[in-house]
């Protein structure tokens, strides 16, 4: 395979922008499908993605085009996620590509996740072909966003293709200019070799299907391959290259080129993205730089609403895994919840994103506790634990001191709005770093921000103070010391350990009445008062009563009644079914979600 | 009228004279305002029961009547057809209370026709009243309470207000545009009802249900203790046998369907009752009544054990004071009647 004439690249842009939609142009304009086999959006092959209009998994695919030049030429095009939760699969893709694609929405602008993947691709040393989006929409205004680009991104925007992906006005331009822009990758093909894993996926027939991009030398079945930071080593199987929706098998890989390869590796764990594949027989001297092993940053308890679902709940969850490194949960019991799982998420995106694939997948009806962050808690003797779960916060007595996560959050907002956001900030603990204006009308402000402050309902609370205008990202930046707190919830007198969470100790009370309030309406009156406290130890802080159950009654019964009543004792049955027993008190599920949602703006 | 004959005929020929010839004990004509017909319509519709079922000599007999659709004439001759007992739908003595229940009485023509009836011979007079009405005090109930015991009727029902879901009530009140006793207000009332009719003479032997010694209501007491019941009419339900079904509600379809024999199976709702469901009603519907239910009676009828099929529940709610046993029976406390559907909850 001639170098030359292969280009790597991505797409970059900010959620919305339409890269779906100009991935399915390409693949469509190469001519490698007929406008007939085309399912819409390609790339984003399950369902959940589809619906929620956001990329999942890293996915590739191959295509040729044949250039005004004459020649032909492959295209890998090599999709990314597109959330911050996934930030290191996306360096990862990014390492793969040798250039990027950004998409900037004709009549946005330059959003917040823009910016971030931009910089990121540069980081990547990719070259950025800038192209304006969604031409065709009336409220277009290409000349102010090449402005835009050139200002705030500070790259070259005069003859960025102008299309529409949605219609497939000028797409030409693009598949041009991928031509011409887009470096051809380099890289020795007889040296040892050397390739990036960026992906990989479970086949329950191939067993792990690891998606690479060879840097040096060759790949091809046969070979006894070593994944650089596991050490697992593996015969190669197959190798080929990506279809658009399939996987088609050839001879070898080479240098410069994407592709497959499989070998009956049982577990996605041995191939861990961001590792380099070699040759064991003749191992390159050094693994590609970059490789990290990503951390769980948001953990929260998983339960079976019923009881008797829990081995299903870890098959799925075992499921999720082979295609999921990033997920980790072992197992947990709690007095209220029962038998379940502490899981560990990149973020709260993808938590909610693995819930929902556990409900509709795998039809499993789930009881979530909590999230929380990953706190730090050094002791009086010297040691440190990493605390994922509130109940095994040790004593009081034997804390030294305890640390949290900050964030380095990045809001992009339109000037209106910046008193509001900055006002939302502070009420988050969080601590100023810069404001930039960018072009007069919007601001990019920068906080660092306690991870467990932007868990709950941040994102929620941004869009509904800047009337959905604000974009938000964050990176990790590291542990703080702060004053934490746990916070526990009695119902009745006991505890009900799947409620507690830590907080920082000038928020407790606030966040304990709040919970107080909301469980008061959540649980139902019973036959006997049940007061309901938040404690921080032994103190009460916040107390609220559901009054004993008065009246529960049936006033009349006649021969016309019986059935119709009696369907509604049943309901009221079942609905007992489906609470929690916590002592003698019943606890709907809905009580232990609904404490996650606590309106901040009242 | 055609229709309702001819179903009345085509029972007859299951239950009735020339089928299995079922003993009746009681006949009640109810559910709306049956007394809005003339009064021979009525002696038609009674006269075909007695032609085509046999009808018990000392049968109860009973109409509803709501004021301001019978006089002392219709009186009379619902008592000379032999009906001996008449149930009236009073409500209120306050006539802001009844204008806002949508009823078309004042208290003033109530108590006219209840003095007609008398009059026209009846000694078994029954009343409905109401308690848990919206804005209704507890003085102005107490009111009613007392007007009603004046009247010495021989059995009175007083229902507290139930808001189901579908009625303009239910709307109103999920609007907030209903003012409603409390809980507490509502209980306090259900205790004076207790009070002031037991004071008079009065018994409760239903969570609504209240008479003088020996005129408790046989036909609705026949429902509670699971007697055989035949409804005929539309949308009337029935019970033959544990198998629970019900007219067609649609005017239309009744006239039609009337035209063809009746079967059980045609009818809607059909339910056939599993012996789980028949000792599950056994409680609940038995559980009703003040002297509660007999494990005895239970174990003859069923033949199970009454502590392994109900045991550990009934231990439960004795311990949580609903339910108490007293002379071999179970009957409720008086804090089970007030949360009553949690007790029978517990035997579904």
């Amino acid at each position: 395979m001639d170098q030359s004439k292969i280009r790597n690249f991505c797409i970059v842009a900010h959620i919305d922008h339409g890269k779906s939609t100009l991935a399915d142009r390409i693949i469509e304009k190469t001519g490698l499908l007929t406008s007939r086999e085309m399912q819409e959006q390609i790339l984003d092959n399950m369902e959940l993605e589809r619906e929620r209009g956001i990329t999942i998994k890293a996915q590739a695919v191959r295509t040729v085009y044949t250039a005004k030049d004459g020649e032909e030429y492959i295209f890998n095009l090599i999709d990314t996620p597109g959330h911050v939760d996934f930030n290191y699969e996306v360096s990862r893709s990014l390492a793969a590509c040798d250039g990027a694609i950004l998409i900037v929405d004709a009549a946005q602008g330059v959003e917040a996740q823009t910016l971030a993947n931009v910089y990121l691709a540069l980081d990547h040393d990719l070259d950025v072909l800038p192209v304006i989006n969604k031409i065709d929409l009336p409220s277009a205004d290409p000349d102010r966003v090449v402005e835009e680009i050139e200002d705030v991104i500070g790259i070259e925007a005069q003859d960025a293709p102008r299309i529409s992906a949605k219609t497939g006005q000028n797409v030409e331009d693009v598949l041009e200019a991928i031509v011409h822009k887009i470096p051809a990758p380099d890289g020795d093909a007889t040296a040892p070799l050397q390739a990036l894993i960026f992906d990989s996926l479970y086949d329950s027939y191939k067993g792990v299907i690891i998606f690479c991009r060879v840097k040096n030398g060759t790949i091809k079945p046969g070979m006894e391959i070593r994944m650089m930071a596991t050490g697992a080593v593996e015969q190669v199987v197959e190798v080929g290259y990506f279809g658009a929706g399939q996987f088609i098998p050839c001879e070898e890989l080479s240098a410069g080129m994407v592709g497959y390869v499989t070998a009956s590796i049982k577990n996605v764990r041995d191939t861990m993205v961001g590792d380099t594949i070699t040759d064991n027989n003749r191992p390159c001297e050094e693994p590609l730089p970059g490789y990290k092993k990503v951390n769980p940053m948001v953990y929260c308890g998983l339960y079976p609403a019923d009881g008797a679902k829990y081995q299903d709940l870890r098959d799925a969850l075992e499921k999720l895994q082979l295609n999921d490194a990033s997920l980790s949960y072992e197992p947990e019991t709690s007095v209220a919840l029962g038998f379940g799982f502490r899981c560990g998420f990149l973020g709260l995106l993808h938590l909610e994103i693995i819930q929902e694939r556990l409900e509709r997948e795998y039809n499993l009806d789930l009881v979530t506790t909590a999230p929380g962050v990953v706190y730090r808690v050094y002791k009086t003797d010297g040691t440190m634990i990493e605390l994922t779960n509130p109940s095994n916060l040790p004593n009081p007595a034997e804390i030294e001191y305890m640390e949290e996560p900050i964030v380095e959050a990045e809001i992009m907002v339109t000037t209106e709005f910046i008193g509001a956001i900055m006002e939302l900030c502070q009420e988050r603990r969080g601590r100023y770093v810069s404001m930039d204006y960018i072009e007069g009308t919007r601001a990019l402000i920068k906080y660092d921000l306690p991870l467990n402050e932007i868990i709950y309902d941040f994102f929620d609370a941004l869009k509904s103070r800047s009337r959905g205008y604000a974009s938000f990202d964050y990176v990790m930046k590291g542990y703080e010391q702060s004053k934490l707190v746990k916070l526990d919830i009695l119902i009745n007198k006991e505890e009900v350990d799947a409620l507690s969470f830590i907080v920082h100790a000038d928020t407790a009370y606030e966040r304990g009445r709040k919970m107080c309030e909301k469980l008061k309406e959540e649980i139902p009156r019973h036959l006997f008062e049940i007061p309901i406290q938040a404690a921080i130890g032994s103190k009460i802080i916040a107390r609220e009563t559901v009054k004993a159950m008065r009246k529960d009654v049936l006033a009349k019964c006649y021969g016309g009644d019986i059935s119709r009543k009696k369907k509604l004792l049943e309901k009221q049955k079942e609905g007992k079914k489906r609470m929690r027993q916590v002592g003698n008190v019943e606890i709907p599920q809905k009580a232990f979600m609904s404490v996650l949602k606590l309106d901040d703006d009242k | 009228m055609q229709a309702l004959i001819h179903e009345i005929k085509a029972w007859g020929k299951v239950y009735g004279k020339q089928g299995r010839n079922d003993e009746i004990p009681t006949i009640y004509f109810g559910g709306g305002t049956p007394s809005v017909l003339s009064a021979i319509d009525i002696e038609q519709i009674l006269q075909t029961v007695r032609e085509n079922f046999t009808v018990q000599n000392q049968a109860e007999i009973t109409i509803e009547c709501n004021p301001g659709t019978v006089d002392a004439v219709k009186f009379s001759s619902y008592y000379n057809m032999g009906i001996n007992r008449i149930s009236m739908g009073l409500q209120s003595s306050w006539n802001e209370e009844l204008k806002m229940l949508g009823r078309i009485h004042t208290y003033e023509e109530f108590l006219q026709c209840y003095q007609d009836a008398r009059q026209s011979g009846f000694a078994n007079i029954s009343m409905d009243i109401m308690s848990g009405l919206p804005g209704q005090t507890i003085d102005r109930y107490r009111t009613t309470l007392e007007r009603v015991v004046k009247l010495e009727p021989q059995h009175i029902s007083s229902y507290s207000l139930i808001i189901e879901e579908g009625t303009p009530f239910y709307r109103a009140y999920e609007a907030g545009r209903l003012e409603l006793p409390d809980e507490d207000t509502d209980r306090e009332m259900y205790e004076l009802t207790n009070e002031v009719l037991q004071k008079h003479g009065y018994h409760r032997y239903e969570i609504s249900n209240y008479a003088r010694e020996g005129y408790e209501a046989r036909h609705n007491s026949s429902y509670w203790k699971r007697a055989n019941y035949l409804g005929m009419g539309l949308g009337a339900s029935s019970m033959m046998d544990n198998v629970r079904f019900k007219n067609t509600s649609i005017m239309k379809e009744y006239i039609y369907l009337e035209k063809e024999p009746v079967r059980i199976e045609r009818q809607e709702e059909v339910e056939v009752l599993s012996l789980q469901d028949q000792m599950s009603e056994f409680m609940f519907l038995g559980l009703r009544m003040m002297q509660g239910i007999s494990p005895e009676e239970f174990e003859a009828l069923y033949h199970e054990n009454f502590e392994h099929v109900f045991g550990p529940e009934c231990k439960k709610l004795e311990k949580e004071g609903l339910l108490c046993r007293e002379g071999g029976r179970i009957r409720l406390t008086k804090r089970g009647i007030d949360v009553s559907n949690v007790v029978f909850s517990e035997f579904i």
